[in-house]
């Protein structure tokens, strides 16, 4: 009874040593500055800078390969928060990119859609309903107002508003995005 | 050698985990959707398969044996397979995280693969030595890797084929499985020669 108590113990507990040594020996290093820069991208997956999203906007950046002036939707903030993270120079928004504007949000004109679904497939954060053939709609809470939806409609029907502020949806103003204290 | 060559000829062909022995069946429903994913996975379990076969003969031949608590053998081997399991995992994490995304999920799941368990239980109840244990795991992996490939390319190829409603699906899957089985049913005469 002891000893095979002991011995279940003995194996439990040599196993957990061993893994406990593999944890640290094979541990996965992923590079915290492409972390750190992503959360303070706007994630609006519009492909603005020129990269497919955000993530990899951020692992170019981290890489030296890309400027820290790309991403309209982020504007003047995402600039200067990446500028303090990074200890560089803020620097104004690249015109080639496009310009910073308000938040939009797109909006099917329902009687004209066709439900040809391009604009579903072109949606890099999933917030077009709608099926092949049927009137598709914009899940406003999802959209991100990256545009991307009204190049591919052929029927043109998709406008884009400026997110309406009601009673409900007023928020304060968003604090600009700096680098926490305890990590900067 | 030519007792090691049988064993591994045995286990591959005649006496195929899958096909012959009924073990180790859910990855192989489970995974075989799609070649890609059907290769990591047999890679994974070849690698987790010998690895835990000779483990558990350590523990089985070393520590159990010995101090005469055989019937601690299903409980200490399962130890086994799960820290081998985790171990694995962290190892492809780190050597390869492409295959560790393409794995995801699958490579925790072996833990409950029963072929696992079933190679290390059958290695004592064979009585086998450390390098027929090894062989033994080793030919079982290449057994299951090599019908959940096979089953892995059939299965795209039934999918695009033009199924009878209700055999859809697990039905013709099943179907395929037991004809593939039947296949492998004409190796048993092999040894015999």
């Amino acid at each position: 009874m002891i000893a095979a108590v002991s011995v279940v113990a003995g194996l439990a507990a040599f196993f957990g040593l061993a893994l406990g040594f593999a944890a640290v020996r094979f541990r996965q290093e992923e590079d915290p500055v492409v972390e750190r820069i992503d959360q303070l991208l706007p994630q609006t997956q519009c492909g603005q800078c020129g990269y497919p999203g955000c993530r990899p906007y951020a692992e170019a950046i981290a890489a030296g390969d890309a400027d820290i002036n790309r991403c309209p939707p982020g504007g003047e903030a995402t600039i200067h928060s990446l500028a303090d993270l990074l200890d560089r120079e803020p620097k104004p928004l690249d015109p080639e990119r496009g310009e910073e504007k308000p938040r939009t949000v797109a909006v099917i004109r329902e009687d004209l859609c066709i439900g040809c679904t391009l604009c579903i497939q072109a949606c890099p954060v999933d917030a077009i309903l709608g099926a092949g053939k049927q009137m598709h709609t914009v899940i406003e809470s999802e959209c991100t107002g990256c545009e991307l939806c009204v190049e591919p409609c052929p029927v043109d029907c998709i406008d884009m508003v400026p997110e309406a502020v009601t009673i409900r949806t007023w928020k304060w103003p968003r604090p600009a995005a700096t680098p926490r204290a305890s990590e900067a | 050698m030519t007792e090691l060559a049988l064993i591994l000829v045995s286990t591959v062909l005649v006496n195929n985990f899958v096909l012959v022995k009924f073990l180790g069946l859910c990855p192989f429903m489970g995974v075989s959707r799609k070649l890609e994913t059907a290769a990591g996975m047999a890679l994974a379990t070849t690698f987790v398969l010998t690895l835990s076969a000779v483990c558990s003969w350590m523990v089985q031949s070393w520590l159990l044996e010995p101090l005469g608590l055989e019937y601690l053998r299903t409980i200490a081997f399962i130890l086994v397979i799960a820290a081998v399991v985790q171990f694995t995992e962290m190892v492809v994490h780190k050597t390869s995280p492409l295959l560790y995304q393409v794995l995801g999920i699958y490579l925790p799941l072996i833990t409950t693969n029963c072929a696992v368990l079933g190679v290390a239980l059958l290695n004592v109840q064979e009585s086998h030595g450390f390098m027929e244990s090894l062989v033994y795991g080793f030919g079982a992996a290449a057994g299951f890797s090599l019908v959940l490939v096979m089953f892995a390319g059939i299965r795209e190829r039934v999918a695009a084929a033009d199924v009878p409603v209700p055999f859809r699906g697990a039905a013709v899957a099943l179907i395929t499985a037991g004809l593939m089985s039947l296949g492998f049913l004409g190796f048993a005469g092999l040894v015999k020669g």
